[in-house]
């Protein structure tokens, strides 16, 4: 053990729930208390995720496995840190920052209970990508969930309850399939641990093997809902683009938190033995048609909001896709990818909102959209005090820009060193003499083909936002609302500058997940902690 | 045994998944409930069906003839879980109805 250090480890989902029981003693008037309370756990959270981050990065042999309870592996629940989960962890606490500190101009008080909602948020992401169990991920799942439901509808307005309405039905008839799939597996290994049950999948006998696979497509299915593969991705753009914008910010990570949960699990159990390979095709197949659906999206879309939103649908395609051809090269790229577009779109989506203060020269174009879509008639919050931005059309144009440079995958942002890492990889610059095939071109073409759309899109909504403003009228912007957009994009510029070092952790990465024996045995030799004063005798006459 | 909760288990997702494609939220939510038991009858099939016997680890019996607790504590999350999503649901659709004067599920009247 590592001593104190080792606590660590479930300290991001403990910091939120503290947080948000903290908060539910506050009464709705003492806002500022209740922000600085949100605020101090989310800036632990970056702290604490940093740390976590330098020392799965170090060269040091960090024991990332916690006993919940002390018990040991198959009989407890354990929560698991890795390079991957250190990532993904680092990124959501960045992202919540940007979103919270956002959220303080003006949304956190159209509301009840924002920041409850976004701390149990926060608890759910935190819990999903920490757990080494099965059955752990669907209750940590369902607590992000429940609270997505309540952050969506914050802000209320006919259109959010209906977005919302259908968002809620879609993802509890996701959580059904989640069990019927959890369920299956057990049924069929006898365990839930996820270490536990991909050492146990070679000793299942064939017959059964079908039982379990059927369990893991099903569970795959709840989790491909929530990334957004086509046919299953209907409801996304309309929900993103429905939510109020620090929601919406937040709502990025989402998408890529079911995107996360398919790359570990296919990793781990279906990276090698008698189901190696399960899956692929349709991770692949369901992939592209994503890709393509998301790109013409994209280009349809005349509302910006929808635009972001089928945005994420071509960042979950071309991910996807990339899980699906299963390289360690081309992942290690898609992983650089999937930290940039995140927070490409998070700011993208709280960029928007501030376009659109001032925008009513593109009513009549939004009109028809909203028509198809719903009503357009939401509350606006009331204008909130504080600081003014000064040059406030040059900086969001300045803003704007780099989104659409960072969407589209041009230089010299992350967006598109991260695509450059892909399309390299894919077209197998390493092994020399041997000549890509024509389904790899296929696959470069569409990347290319939806970073073109991205492009044509976004330069047709600039234009139409910055330069044929009939009205000329200036959003009022306040400093600190544009301060997270730029803090977003500027993580995409350090992104781009600390290109290596962020290949190689990378790098580093994929290749422990393409191992998945070092996951298992860590789990496996993960022993309770034996000098515990008595332990074994509060454990046996406490329950 | 097996045959009746296999079968009731098949009826109710039937009946589930028809409900919960019907354009009314009333038929949605009923929809979404039954098919919550459905799962739940499902996750409690999976431990294996058993009548009359306890999942306690007693000297002397064997393991074979007892119960699975794990199914049993599993359903018990499921039920809680789902019985809040369901209840925040039903918020929702009360809201959407205030709002939109109508319960179909896109918010509009259809013709009569």
């Amino acid at each position: 053990m590592n001593g104190w250090i080792h606590h660590l480890i479930i300290a991001p989902i403990l910091v939120p729930l503290v947080a948000a029981a903290l908060m539910l003693f506050f009464d709705e008037r003492q806002r500022v208390v209740k922000a600085m309370i949100s605020l101090a756990s989310t800036l632990i959270l970056v702290a604490v995720s940093l740390t976590l981050l330098r020392i799965e990065s170090g060269p040091s042999e960090f024991d990332g496995v916690y006993l919940l309870g002390n018990w040991a592996a198959p009989f407890g629940i354990v929560l698991v840190l890795d390079a991957l989960s250190a990532l993904m962890l680092l990124l959501t606490a960045l992202l919540s920052v940007a979103a919270l500190v956002f959220s303080f101009a003006r949304w956190h008080a159209v509301g009840a209970h924002f920041h409850t909602m976004f701390q149990l948020l926060l608890l759910g992401l935190n819990g999903a990508f920490l757990t080494g169990d099965l059955f752990n991920l669907f209750v940590f799942f369902e607590v992000m969930l429940a609270a997505s439901y309540g952050l969506l509808l914050h802000g209320s307005g006919p259109l959010r309850v209906k977005a919302g309405m259908h968002y809620i039905a879609v993802n509890l008839a996701a959580a059904l399939l989640f069990l019927i799939g959890v369920s299956l597996i057990y049924g069929t290994a006898g365990t839930l641990n996820m270490a536990d049950l991909a050492a146990r999948i070679p000793d299942i006998e064939p017959d059964r093997r079908i039982l379990m696979e059927a369990g893991a497509g099903v569970l795959g299915i709840a989790f491909l809902i929530k990334a957004g593969m086509w046919p299953l991705c209907f409801w996304l753009p309309t929900a993103y683009s429905a939510a109020s914008a620090p929601v919406a910010g937040i709502f990025a990570i989402m998408s890529k938190l079911g995107i996360y949960i398919i790359l570990r699990l296919t990793m781990l159990l279906f990276g090698e033995g008698p189901s190696a390979g399960f899956g692929a095709d349709v991770l692949l197949y369901g992939g592209i048609a994503t890709l393509i659906f998301g790109t013409i999206g994209v280009l349809a879309s005349q509302a910006l909001g929808r635009l972001a939103g089928f945005s994420v649908l071509v960042s979950s395609g071309t991910l996807l896709m990339v899980l699906g051809i299963n390289d360690g090269a081309i992942s290690s790229g898609a992983l650089l990818y999937l930290v940039s577009s995140t927070l490409t779109i998070s700011a993208f989506f709280m960029l928007i909102e501030l376009v659109e203060r001032g925008q009513d020269a593109g009513a009549i174009v939004l009109a028809v959209t909203m028509e198809a879509y719903g009503d357009a008639d939401e509350d606006e919050p009331e204008e909130g005090d504080g600081v003014t931005m000064p040059g406030t059309m040059a900086i969001l144009g300045i803003c704007f820009a780099a989104c659409g440079i960072l969407l589209s995958g041009l230089p010299p942002l992350s967006g598109f060193i991260a695509k450059f890492a892909m399309l390299s990889a894919m077209m197998g610059t390493g092994a020399i003499g041997v000549p890509p095939t024509a389904a790899v071109w296929v696959l470069v073409f569409l990347v290319i083909l939806s970073g073109i759309a991205a492009l044509i899109s976004m330069t047709r909504a600039g234009i139409r936002t910055f330069w044929s403003s009939l009205e000329g009228t200036v959003p009022r912007v306040l400093v600190i609302e544009i301060v997270p957009v730029m803090f977003l994009l500027f993580l995409t510029l350090a992104l781009t500058v600390q290109a290596g070092p962020a290949m190689q952790y990378m790098d580093t990465t994929i290749r422990s997940l393409s191992n998945p024996r070092i996951y298992i045995d860590a789990v496996r030799k993960a022993a309770p902690i034996p000098d515990y004063d008595g332990a074994a005798s509060t454990e046996a006459g406490g329950k | 045994m097996e045959l009746v909760l296999a079968t009731a288990i098949g009826v109710m997702t039937g009946c589930g998944v028809w409900l919960i494609l019907r354009p009314r939220t009333y038929q949605v939510i009923v929809g979404l409930s039954l098919l919550s038991y459905a799962v739940n009858l499902f996750i409690f099939g999976v431990g294996g069906v058993k009548t009359n016997v306890p999942p306690i680890l007693v000297d002397g019996v064997p393991t074979s003839t007892l119960a699975d607790p794990v199914p049993q504590a599993l359903v018990l999350t499921a039920i809680v879980i789902g019985f809040a999503t369901t209840a925040l649901f039903l918020v929702v659709l009360l809201a959407s109805r205030g709002l939109t004067g109508t319960d179909h599920v896109d918010g509009r009247n259809e013709p009569k």
